[in-house]
C-alpha cells in the first residue's frame, strides 16, 4: 500500500478548518479540556495500533537487521555484517537488478495508459462504461488468481499463446520458464494488469482539463491529434508524474505474481529461469521465512526503503524537467 | 466527415484492447471446464467440456471451505474495523482541537512512507509470543489500524459543513454524539468508498496470510492457491475453477459499486 499526495490534495488542505476556537456553550476553560481529551481518546486506538504494528516494528527491523538470528531462537549482534553480506551476494544483486528491469519496463504501461484513457475521455462515445469496466477488471481481481491465469496462457506445451503463434508459424519459447523471455512476461503481466488502474487516474486528470483550452485551439485550428499534444499532453503531465511514483514505487514492491510465477524455496529453483524472476521482496520473503535467516531479510528490506526513497527522490529531482503545473 | 471515422478507429483500438483484458478470463473459464487431459491437449481446443464436477473437486485438492469463510471473516473483520477506528481518529483530526494534533498527524503519515514490508517480520514475532500463529485475529488485527483510512476520511470530514455540528453544540451534544449521529451519515461516501477499498486489499492480500497462518485450514484463499503451485503435479482445470471462485466475491462487489472503487481509487490514488 503506498500513498502520494495529488495536487488535487492542496486544495482539500485550504478547505481545513480555520484555527478558529470553536464557540462552546458552557465555560470556555473545561470545555477546552474536554474537547482535548476527546481528541485523544479517538485518537488512541488507532495511534496505538499503528504505534504497535507498524511504527516500533520499523526501527525493530532497522535493529534487527544488525543482527543474526539463530536457529534456535536468539539474536546476536553483528554490527554490518549483514550489509557486507548484502553488497556480496550475487542473488541480491540478481533481484535488485530484475526488480529494477521489471520497473523500468513497468513504465511502458504509462504511455499506453494514457492513449486508451485518451479514447475513452471523447466526448458521447459509445460503450464507454463498459470499455472502463473491463480496463478495470484485473485491477480488482485477485493478484494470485491473475497470476494462475497467465501461467497457464504462457506454458510452452499447452497454452493459448503458443498455440496463436504456431498459427502464423513461430515456435513459442516457454515464456516464465525461459531465462531470455521470463522478466518480460513477468512485465507484460504488470502492465496488463495495472493499465485499468493507471487509466482511471489518466481519465480523472483529463477530465479536470477546462474545456475553454480546447475550444481556443479549435479556433487556432488544430486538429485532434495536435489538440491531444499541445493541450491534453502537457496539462496532464502532473497526472503522469503521480502515476509514475506511484507505479515505481508499486513496481519495486513485487511480490504476489513472482511468488506465484516462480515459487520459493527449493522448489521454485528448478525453474531455469528462476534467477530472472526472483525479486527483492520475494528474496525477503525467502530469506525471512523460508531459510528463517531473519537479520539478513531485515536488511534486505532495509536495503528496499533506501532504494525506494532514493528512486523517489530522483523522480522528484527529473520533474523540472518535464511537469508542467498550470 | 472525419469524425466517424476517427470513432470507428477509437472503437477498433478499443475493442481489440478490452479482448487482450478479458482473454486470460475466458481462457480460465474454458480451462475450468476440461478435464486434465483435453486441457493439456495440443492443439488446445477453445471449447470448454462441461466437466463441471471440476468445481466439486476444489475441496479436495484444499479445504477450500474453511479458507473461503476464513476470507470473508478476514476481509469483513478488517474493513469493519478500520472503517470505525479511522473514521474516530480521522473526525479528531478533523473537527477537535487539541494540543499536539498536528504533530500527530504528521507521525500518523509518516507510517505512509514506509513500505510494508518493513513491518512483516516484527509483526510476526508479536503473533509468535501471543501465540495466534494460524488464528483468525492474526489475520484480522494488524489490518485494523491504517494511517491511509485516517488520511482519507479526514479529508471527507473537512469537506462537511459546519453548520449542522455547532447546531448539536448549541444543543449540548458532547464530540461522541455529533461524531455518531452527525459525522459518520454525513460522511457515508467517505466510508463506503474506504469501506470498498479495504475489503479489497484484504481479499486479495497474500505476504501478511502466506506468514502467519501456514496450517491449510487456516489459511486464507489467496495463500491456499498459492501454496498449490510448489506441487509437482498441478491439476489445472481444477486450479483454475479454484482461482474464479476465490477472485468472484470482490469482482461481483465491485460489478455493483463500481463507481465507490472507482472513486475511492481517483481521489486518493491509491493502489494495494
Amino acid at each position: 500500500m503506498t500513498l502520494t499526495t495529488r495536487s488535487g490534495d492542496a486544495r482539500a488542505e485550504r478547505g481545513a478548518p480555520p484555527d478558529r476556537k470553536p464557540r462552546h456553550p458552557g465555560g470556555r476553560g473545561r470545555g477546552r479540556v474536554a474537547e482535548a481529551l476527546w481528541g485523544y481518546a479517538f485518537i488512541a486506538p488507532t495511534g496505538i495500533g499503528l504505534a504497535v504494528f507498524h511504527l516500533w516494528p520499523v526501527l525493530q527491523t532497522a535493529y534487527f537487521s544488525l543482527t543474526e538470528w539463530g536457529y534456535f531462537g536468539g539474536h546476536t549482534w553483528t554490527g554490518l555484517d549483514n550489509y557486507a553480506r548484502l553488497l556480496a551476494d550475487p542473488e541480491v544483486g540478481r533481484a535488485l537488478v530484475n526488480t529494477l528491469g521489471y520497473t523500468a519496463l513497468g513504465l511502458a504501461g504509462i504511455p499506453l495508459a494514457i492513449v486508451f484513457a485518451a479514447l475513452l475521455n471523447q466526448r458521447g462515445l459509445r460503450g464507454a462504461g463498459v470499455y472502463r469496466t473491463l480496463f478495470f477488471l484485473p485491477v480488482v481481481t485477485m493478484p494470485v488468481a491473475v497470476a494462475m491465469a497467465w501461467r497457464w496462457l504462457y506454458n510452452g506445451d499447452y497454452g493459448l499463446i503458443n498455440h496463436g503463434l504456431s498459427l502464423v508459424g513461430v515456435d513459442g519459447p516457454h515464456w516464465v520458464a525461459d531465462p531470455a523471455t521470463a522478466l518480460y512476461a513477468l512485465a507484460a503481466v504488470g502492465i496488463w494488469s495495472g493499465l485499468g488502474y493507471n487509466l482511471i487516474i489518466f481519465l480523472a486528470g483529463m477530465q479536470a482539463i477546462p474545456r475553454e483550452y480546447y475550444e481556443a485551439a479549435e479556433i487556432d485550428g488544430a486538429g485532434r491529434i495536435t489538440q491531444f499534444f499541445r493541450v491534453t499532453l502537457p496539462l496532464l503531465s502532473p497526472t503522469a508524474f503521480f502515476v509514475s511514483i506511484i507505479s515505481v514505487i508499486g513496481s519495486l514492491q513485487l511480490f504476489d505474481l513472482v511468488y506465484v510465477m516462480a515459487g520459493s524455496g527449493p522448489a521454485a529453483r528448478a525453474n531455469p529461469a528462476f534467477p530472472r524472476l526472483q525479486t527483492v521482496v520475494q528474496l525477503f520473503y525467502d530469506r525471512a521465512f523460508v531459510t528463517n535467516d531473519r537479520g539478513y531479510a531485515a536488511a534486505i528490506v532495509v536495503m528496499l526503503l533506501l532504494l525506494i526513497t532514493a528512486m523517489t527522490a530522483v523522480q522528484f529531482r527529473l520533474q523540472r524537467r518535464w511537469v508542467h503545473y498550470a | 466527415m472525419r469524425e466517424p471515422r476517427a470513432r470507428l478507429g477509437a472503437h477498433v483500438a478499443l475493442i481489440a484492447a478490452s479482448l487482450v483484458m478479458v482473454t486470460p478470463f475466458a481462457w480460465q473459464i474454458v480451462t475450468s471446464l476440461k478435464t486434465l487431459s483435453g486441457a493439456t491437449r495440443v492443439p488446445p481446443s477453445l471449447l470448454p467440456e462441461g466437466r463441471w464436477e471440476n468445481y466439486g473437486r476444489m475441496f479436495e485438492l484444499l479445504p477450500f471451505g474453511h479458507q473461503f469463510l476464513n476470507t470473508v471473516l478476514m476481509a469483513a473483520g478488517r474493513t469493519v474495523g478500520q472503517v470505525l477506528l479511522s473514521s474516530m481518529a480521522a473526525y479528531a483530526f478533523a473537527r477537535l482541537r487539541f494540543p499536539g494534533r498536528g504533530l500527530l498527524f504528521g507521525v500518523f503519515l509518516s507510517v505512509l512512507m514506509v513500505p510494508p514490508q518493513l513491518f512483516v517480520i516484527p509483526q510476526y514475532e508479536i503473533m509468535l509470543s501471543l501465540g495466534w500463529l494460524n488464528t483468525l485475529q492474526a489475520l484480522i488485527v494488524p489490518g485494523l489500524f491504517s494511517a491511509f483510512g485516517v488520511f482519507l476520511l479526514r479529508q471527507f470530514f473537512l469537506g462537511l459543513p459546519r453548520e449542522l455540528e455547532e447546531a448539536a453544540r448549541l444543543d449540548g451534544a458532547g464530540p461522541l454524539r455529533i461524531y455518531w449521529s452527525i459525522m459518520l451519515p454525513l460522511a457515508r461516501p467517505g466510508l463506503v468508498a474506504l469501506s470498498v477499498l479495504v475489503l479489497l486489499w484484504s481479499w486479495n492480500d497474500l505476504l501478511w496470510p502466506l506468514v502467519v497462518n501456514t496450517d491449510p485450514e487456516r489459511m486464507t484463499l489467496s495463500a491456499g492457491l498459492a501454496s498449490l503451485q510448489g506441487q509437482f503435479r498441478t491439476d489445472y482445470p481444477v486450479l483454475m475453477a479454484g482461482s474464479l471462485v476465490a477472485s468472484l466475491p470482490v469482482i461481483a462487489v465491485f460489478v455493483f459499486l463500481q463507481r465507490q472503487f472507482i472513486q475511492g481509487i481517483a481521489h486518493t490514488g491509491i493502489k494495494g
